[in-house]
């Protein structure tokens, strides 16, 4: 039998001990809603800062003269920084885009054995590579043996850059497109390159365009690969075997300028570069990934009927 | 099928094949070509480059040694680790365990978008604006407070060192650590959530004994994929830690200026001739990091893949 006093004790003893979990929860609450405090003030100090210090600096004039002489009153602009990101995104993307399509249908199409998973493994790998030694890696293979920092060179380093995203992103996407699409391609007797490239492809057409996208937003703000490559200049492209100017280049060159009007520009031509970073990012999340959702569900939903 | 498989197809094939390849033959150039631009270094220096600290570029009195650089690496990562990790985990258990619904997206994606902000833009954030705050408000009175006695706080308070390098890299690497982490963790089937919760234990009791268990291998992998970017980063590293060179670099003082093996590259590029032992010694430098940084991902990623294809395979099949 249990005596009163015993069960007075017990219960004492259950409610020191619950209680005292309670509290250890509330505090570990407190202490993660903390964390996340602390981590998002600084993001949005960021972003604050660009916007406000960057919006000051905006102007037509900004945006599309040439850069003034360092010091001088004549303060010029950005212009040759903005052409030469545009012109660096699109010579990349050509290299990057098709190499990295292709190789993301061979891991998705053929790569279910022991190279595919090679493949995959230092795809991944070099997705998160230090992007200063592909820098490095393009002066000694191009810069070097041509003799001259070029266009060129730039985009090969960035297109080492986007390759890998390209590559996983597109293979993620061909995955979810369902057997049975391709079984019916190969029913009615077409090719297996048709098919892959008239059924699957188009069927992941949003997934591959995201991951397209995502990878131009993170070349776009590259800096280390291309202060080794196109060196950097204040005059509108010339020629793609000559240097050119790109937006990063442009904010780590103004940024060690001592002068508050330098400090200004670089303010705006950071505000340009998160403007293109994040509209394509946010575009690309409102457009695509939404309705991926819902093809998705739509490719799971014909999955399970067969 | 295989019989009627035509040229086309074939081509298409070799075709895809060799783009794969194309990855391979990449990383195998990247070993090659570092290697034999830094191959004048190593003859002249041997293993003293690894282990010297001597960094002398003027002409006739050349002497290279990377120790320092190396040793700013690992201690800039290392504590910008030290603040990201908690902080990272943190952030992913509130939006994994804690967070109501109608926070949980905007909040996740404000994070993934914070992981797309270029580096340059922390950088001039750290130089332009972040750097006084830390300035006035930490390194003074920390260096009011213990003065030159205690070897960490010495040196003069300026903003460009090792502490403003650190804490900016540990805020960009938040949100690649707490969107990884997350992932993860919401990998966690609910069914193991469930049997803790039967047992009448609390959130963190939840997280303790079902989550952090069942996730471990895949949030070490996170840490690891995290330190990779952090010992790679450079423009944010260059614009902010001061960029001492030779036996001054070694970190000894968090209000010292520093150097990291990436930010020497970015900052001494511009001075090097071609063909000199100086442009050897920064591709020397690069083979370093590219071996460290290698060393990491692969780690990382046998880590994190684990997890993810059991993910994967719960979630697909």
């Amino acid at each position: 039998m249990i005596t009163v006093e015993q069960r007075a004790e017990f219960r004492k003893h259950f409610r020191y001990n619950v209680g005292r979990r309670l509290v250890l929860d509330k505090v570990v609450k407190c202490i993660v809603f903390l964390c996340v405090v602390v981590a998002v003030v600084p993001l949005v100090a960021i972003l604050v800062n660009v916007f406000s210090n960057g919006a000051a600096a905006l102007s037509w004039n900004f945006l599309t003269e040439i850069p003034g002489a360092v010091g001088s009153n004549d303060l010029g602009g950005i212009g040759p920084a903005i052409q030469g990101t545009l012109v660096l995104i699109g010579l990349s993307s050509l290299i990057g885009v098709p190499v990295g399509v292709m190789g993301g249908i061979f891991l998705s199409e053929y790569g279910n054995n022991r190279y595919g998973k090679t493949v995959r493994f230092f795809n991944d790998v070099l997705a998160e590579f230090p992007t200063i030694v592909i820098g490095v890696f393009t002066f000694i293979l191009i810069v070097l043996t041509v003799g001259d920092f070029s266009v060129w060179a730039g985009s090969f380093a960035l297109s080492i850059v986007m390759l890998p995203i390209v590559m996983r992103t597109t293979e993620e996407s061909l995955k979810l497109v369902p057997v049975t699409y391709r079984e019916a391609g190969y029913a009615l007797g077409i090719r297996r390159w048709r098919v892959v490239f008239t059924i699957v492809l188009s069927g992941a057409k949003s997934g591959l365009v995201t991951g397209i996208l995502l990878s131009v937003a993170r070349i776009a703000g590259e800096t280390a690969p291309l202060v080794f490559t196109i060196l950097g200049s204040s005059q509108f492209i010339q020629g793609l075997d000559g240097p050119i100017d790109a937006l990063p280049l442009r904010i780590w060159r103004l940024s060690s300028l001592p002068y508050d009007s330098s400090v200004t520009q670089g303010w705006g031509a950071a505000f340009v570069l998160i403007i293109l970073v994040l509209s394509i990012n946010i575009g690309v999340r409102y457009l695509f990934l939404r309705r991926k959702g819902q093809t998705l569900l739509k490719f799971k939903r014909l999955g399970s009927m067969s | 099928m295989k019989k009627g498989s035509s040229i086309t197809d074939k081509i298409f094939k070799y075709v895809a094949i060799g783009a794969a390849t194309y990855v391979l033959v990449i990383i195998v150039l990247i070993v090659i070509n570092l290697t034999t631009g830094s191959a004048q270094v190593w003859q002249k220096e041997g293993i003293s480059f690894l282990t010297g600290s001597d960094w002398n570029s003027v002409d006739g009195r050349e002497s290279y040694g990377a120790a320092p650089y190396i040793m700013g690496t690992l201690v800039n990562a290392g504590i910008a680790m030290a603040i990201a990790i908690p902080l990272s985990f943190g952030i992913a258990m509130f939006l994994s365990e804690l967070a109501p619904k109608l926070l949980r997206t905007p909040l996740a994606m404000v994070i993934e978008l914070l992981a797309a902000i270029p580096s340059v833009v922390y950088g001039l954030w750290g130089l332009l604006v972040f750097r006084t705050y830390i300035q006035n408000w930490i390194e003074i009175p920390l260096h009011n407070l213990f003065g030159d006695q205690s070897i960490i706080f010495a040196g003069t308070p300026f903003g460009l060192d090792i502490l403003t390098a650190s804490i900016v890299l540990a805020i960009m690497i938040i949100p690649t650590i707490a969107s990884i982490s997350k992932e993860i963790m919401l990998a966690v089937p609910n069914s193991q959530r469930e049997a803790a919760y039967m047992l009448g234990a609390t959130k963190w009791e939840v997280f303790r004994i079902a989550v952090l268990p069942y996730s471990k291998s895949g949030l070490i992998g996170a840490i690891i994929l995290g330190l990779g970017r952090a010992v790679g980063e450079t423009m944010a590293v260059t614009m902010l830690i001061g960029n001492a060179t030779g036996a001054a670099a070694f970190p000894s003082s968090l209000f010292g200026p520093g150097q990291t093996l990436s930010s020497i590259m970015a900052n001494e590029f511009a001075e090097a001739s071609q063909g000199g032992l100086h442009l050897a010694a920064l591709i020397g430098i690069g083979l370093i990091l590219f071996l460290l940084a290698f060393a990491i991902n692969v780690i990382a990623h046998l880590l994190v893949a684990k997890v993810i294809k059991s993910h994967e395979g719960a979630v697909l099949a």
